[in-house]
């Protein structure tokens, strides 16, 4: 009898590790449970401490992120982050990843990415009203890459067209980093009101805890514990556990869960996403402080014969949990009835502070939460400090022959091309209420705070070859950008929400990225008082041993107070001049102009001056709605060029950059200097003065002017030029 | 002045068309859910809002088109009241039989949201007349069937008899003679693919959608 004891013992063990558990996780467990735990106790383990649902690696130093500001209504912990935005209303937002389920199945994945965080967001009373996304690819050569654009990109169109939010901002990078691992991070961004935001903590025992939405299949099992893992060569096995959505469902879903919460029936509220069921129930019960019991007899299921296990680990999507006020069912199933949504009482909350969960009779599961809620495993895993890059000095490089080739490389690469063969798949107009979109040539997108007369910016930021280079450094910019790209539409920005995808954490040189990048970042959001209200966490982003860039992306949100006082780069004037803010020093490293042109990645990134970009920023921002300002473009990749390019192609109208001296050629026109705008102005001179006042670097450009991009006799490049050159790679590479 | 904007389970723009029809007109507009079987009494217009009613399950529109409303639809159009179908409106109306041809899949095949002009061929009808001689319109479409397609004898009459109100400038998707907007024999309904309730106001890029409401209530 012992030995087969024994051999069940290390069976469970195996099954343990398989299901991403190790010996020492899987130890904690027969100690917290005084027992072996039964099979589905093994699975509910296993997904709660993977590295997706526990944040182990991460949460240590994720408690480094400033969370707290005079607008922060709910930082990290609850579904999304909440900020007020006043006169009584709040904006919910979140960003979170599916990279691993993308690079699998990218219609799929991308299309169920962007319903999981919808659901993250109206779960918590917020109608959802604005989409981005940042998307990272492979190498263009690559055989997958123009397979996985397409999928990810329908996929993302397929769903939230459907749904009815518009998708109005985004960025798209491609390198052979992601080879192996795309990026798919998808960011959703809701209003609600102030005093009506849900939240998951059930507030007491004896209550009705309601399931409604799409039936339970088999689709996603284990989707948990594959985003937690590597992938190799038999990757294309996970297959299966990609989740399938249907927008359709998730459309009716948010009326169904709004008019639900309108009726005050809703105590307690979450939706199902990674780990489904399992994530949901113990979450809501665990915050609560209070048990729940669930009879899976009731969950509506649309395969026959399910197990107690596939039902707790399935992540079938368009599904929420509710904990309802008692007496209230009858409000759900009117509800449910009028949208056509499967809905069951499936259990009650207890005061045994236990998960129990019966089927068929039989009590197949009966833990305590607090092992799996707040007892999660929590590593310190060790890391290495990265090596800095030495500063490239502009003088040491090679001069191009032809500044015209150079410029239209800069421009023509992936990473700056034209992204209309993207955005023109997304519904970028559907609520009747967007300002500025991908189309319109803004530093943000704009929607309309429905009803009144404020504007909310959002944006999605994020520069990995920084990030590669100087981690710390990188992660300060990835907040600096975004910090920018609000002020320069206009807004105050407001908060952010974090997306971080690194590779294996159990790598020091991995974690070591991982460390600086959250330490830049918190210095950032401390000193441009930009907190963190919530966040994701993608790890494992590796392939055979390769990791990916270490992408920190950066999404935010910036309120302006008046929607008619903003800006954008697209109405620059024949005639305005162009007045350059904030100082330039020429810092090629890790600079496009370095990796299109001269073929080189190295260098250490341009540093981030905080108080500089504050000073500058606020200066800007000063200025809209002045007259001074006709556009205004921040600058970020390409330098001046990048910029300049951009507003003369947006406003469809020339520019004459002008000459200088001070530095080399290459510096002055393709630097990356950050804290950076380029002022379209009818009034230089007045500019000029003003910025002098405030203690800013200002100094004249070029003028808006003709039909060519140029540059002191250097180049002359034709905007017809220009434009078919900067919209040719995705066509070319998509075929269309 | 009233108008109704009837909801499917799955539509999208339905709030959009309600402050559309409110800010260009002052009208007051009552939401209709699919399920009714009858509308709200001295209608001047209905309008079947964009979306993807019932996820376009089938064919676009071929379900809604069956829901108890349109009944009350199709007699409030043969009754003379105006109807205006935006989109997946559009496709209902074609489903049920109220609009000639059909909205196939765009040529390109795939999902297209873009500004486009087009040419207001007809300023004569009941959703044309306050264009007065401005004969060009600025609207978005956002659609990924909105390829209209009749057979030739269909298309030639619809020309000849007037019914062709919108036509693109250039043609984004297909649309056989490039028409975006078409009405019934008797004029009183109209089907688009470019979206007016994207298209009311000056902040939203163009208000030249104002005009195809106004026109109904002048």
């Amino acid at each position: 009898m012992l030995g087969y004891h024994r051999l069940m013992s290390q069976c469970l063990r195996q099954t343990a590790a398989e299901y991403g558990l190790s010996s020492a996780e899987y130890d904690v467990i027969l100690d917290r449970l005084g027992r072996e735990p039964l099979h589905v106790e093994l699975g509910v383990f296993s997904v709660m401490w993977s590295e997706h649902c526990s944040y182990k690696s991460s949460k240590i130093h994720l408690r480094k992120f400033p969370t707290k500001g005079p607008r922060v209504i709910c930082g990290p912990g609850e579904n999304a982050g909440v900020v007020d935005i006043g006169d009584g209303q709040a904006i919910v937002f979140k960003m979170e990843s599916h990279n691993h389920p993308s690079y699998i199945e990218p219609y799929q994945g991308a299309a169920t990415g962007v319903g999981g965080i919808m659901r993250d967001v109206f779960t918590m009373g917020a109608r959802p009203i604005a989409l981005l996304n940042a998307l990272r690819f492979g190498d263009p050569a690559h055989p997958k890459t123009k397979r996985l654009v397409e999928g990810v990109v329908a996929g993302i169109a397929g769903y939230g067209n459907c749904v009815g939010v518009p998708t109005v901002a985004g960025e798209t990078n491609f390198h052979r980093g992601y080879d192996g691992n795309i990026l798919v991070n998808a960011m959703c961004v809701g209003l609600a009101d102030a005093d009506k935001i849900f939240y998951s903590a059930a507030p007491s025992a004896g209550l009705p805890v309601v399931y409604f939405g799409s039936k339970t299949g088999r689709d996603g099992i284990h989707g948990a514990t594959m985003a937690s893992a590597e992938f190799d060569d038999a990757s294309d096995d996970k297959r299966p556990t990609v989740q399938v959505g249907d927008p359709f469902a998730e459309k009716l879903l948010i009326e169904a869960t709004l008019e639900l919460m309108a009726s005050g029936a809703v105590a307690a509220i979450q939706d199902m996403g990674a780990a489904g069921l399992t994530s949901s129930s113990v979450e809501m019960a665990g915050k609560g402080g209070v048990g729940i019991e669930l009879n899976l007899d009731a969950v509506p299921q649309r395969e026959t014969g399910m197990t107690a296990y596939e039902m707790m680990l399935s992540e079938s999507q368009e599904r929420m949990l509710a904990v309802l006020k008692p007496g209230r069912e009858h409000d759900g199933e009117r509800i449910f009835a009028k949208w056509g949504l499967d809905a069951a009482t499936i259990g009650w909350t207890t005061d045994t502070g236990h998960l129990v969960l019966k089927h068929k009779g039989q009590t197949v599961c009966d833990v305590p939460l607090a092992p799996l809620f707040d007892d999660a495993p929590l590593y310190d895993r060790p890391w290495d400090a990265p090596t800095p890059q030495p500063h490239i000095d502009p003088a040491g490089l090679p001069t191009p022959a032809d500044w015209s080739e150079a410029v239209l490389k800069v421009i023509g690469c992936p990473d700056m091309a034209s992204k209309r063969w993207l955005w023109e798949q997304y519904d970028r107009h559907v609520m009747a209420d967007t300002l500025e979109d991908s189309a319109t040539g803004a530093d943000a997108g704009i929607v309309r705070i429905h009803g009144t007369g404020k504007g909310l910016a959002v944006t999605s930021d994020c520069t990995p070859r920084y990030v590669q280079n100087d981690p710390f450094e990188g992660g300060k910019q990835a907040v600096a950008e975004a910090w920018r790209n609000l002020t320069a539409v206009g807004a105050d920005p407001v908060a952010i929400t974090d997306n971080l995808n690194f590779g294996n954490p159990e790598r020091p040189a991995i974690m070591g990225q991982i460390v600086k990048a959250i330490e830049g970042m918190a210095l950032a959001c401390r000193e441009l008082d930009f907190p963190v209200v919530s966040g994701n966490v993608s790890l494992y982003n590796e392939t055979n041993g390769t990791a990916i860039p270490p992408t920190p992306t950066v999404g935010a949100v910036g309120l302006l107070a008046d929607y008619d006082l903003r800006a954008d780069f697209a109405s620059a004037a024949e005639g305005d001049a162009l007045v350059l803010i904030g100082e330039t020093r020429g810092e090629l490293g890790a600079s496009l102009y370095l990796r299109e042109v001269l073929s080189r990645e190295d260098g250490a990134p341009p540093p981030v001056d905080l108080a500089a970009e504050r000073r500058n920023g606020n200066f800007v921002r000063g200025l809209i709605g002045s007259g001074l300002v006709a556009a205004v473009h921040d600058l970020s990749d390409g330098g001046l060029i990048g910029a300049a390019a951009e507003m003369a192609m947006a406003s469809d109208s020339g520019i004459a950059l002008g000459a200088q001296t001070a530095l080399a050629t290459a510096a002055w026109l393709f630097g990356e200097d950050q804290a950076r705008y380029l002022i379209a102005t009818p009034d230089a001179a007045k500019l000029l003065k003003t910025a002098a006042k405030a203690g800013v670097p200002a100094a004249i450009a070029g003028r808006v002017e003709g039909d060519a991009l140029s540059a002191d006799g250097l180049f002359a490049i034709p905007l017809t030029k220009l434009r078919r050159v900067n919209e040719a790679f995705l066509p070319n590479l998509m075929g269309a | 002045m009233k108008a109704a904007v009837v909801v499917f389970p799955g539509s999208n723009c339905d709030r959009d068309c309600k402050l559309a029809v409110e800010r260009s007109t002052g009208a007051r507009v009552e939401m209709v859910w699919h399920a009714e079987t009858a509308l709200p009494d001295d209608l001047d217009l209905v309008v079947l809002p964009g979306g993807f009613s019932y996820g376009d399950y089938l064919r676009c529109g071929a379900m809604a088109a069956q829901s108890p409303v349109m009944r009350a639809v199709a007699a409030a159009a043969n009754d003379g009241v105006a109807v205006i179908g935006i989109c997946n409106g559009f496709q209902i109306l074609c489903e049920a039989g109220l609009l000639p041809g059909a909205l196939l899949r765009n040529a390109g095949l795939k999902y297209i949201c873009k500004s486009v002009t087009l040419d207001v061929v007809n300023t004569q009808t009941l959703f044309t007349s306050a264009f007065g001689e401005q004969h060009e319109a600025v609207m978005t479409v956002g659609n990924g069937e909105g390829n209209f397609f009749a057979d030739e004898f269909t298309l030639d009459r619809l020309e000849g008899e007037g019914q062709v109100v919108f036509r693109y400038q250039q043609n984004p998707n297909g649309s056989a003679r490039g028409i975006a907007g078409v009405t019934n024999a008797k004029g009183n309904v109209l089907g688009m693919m470019p979206h007016p309730d994207r298209a009311f106001e000056d902040d939203l890029g163009s208000a030249d959608g104002a005009l195809v409401f106004r026109s109904v209530f002048a």
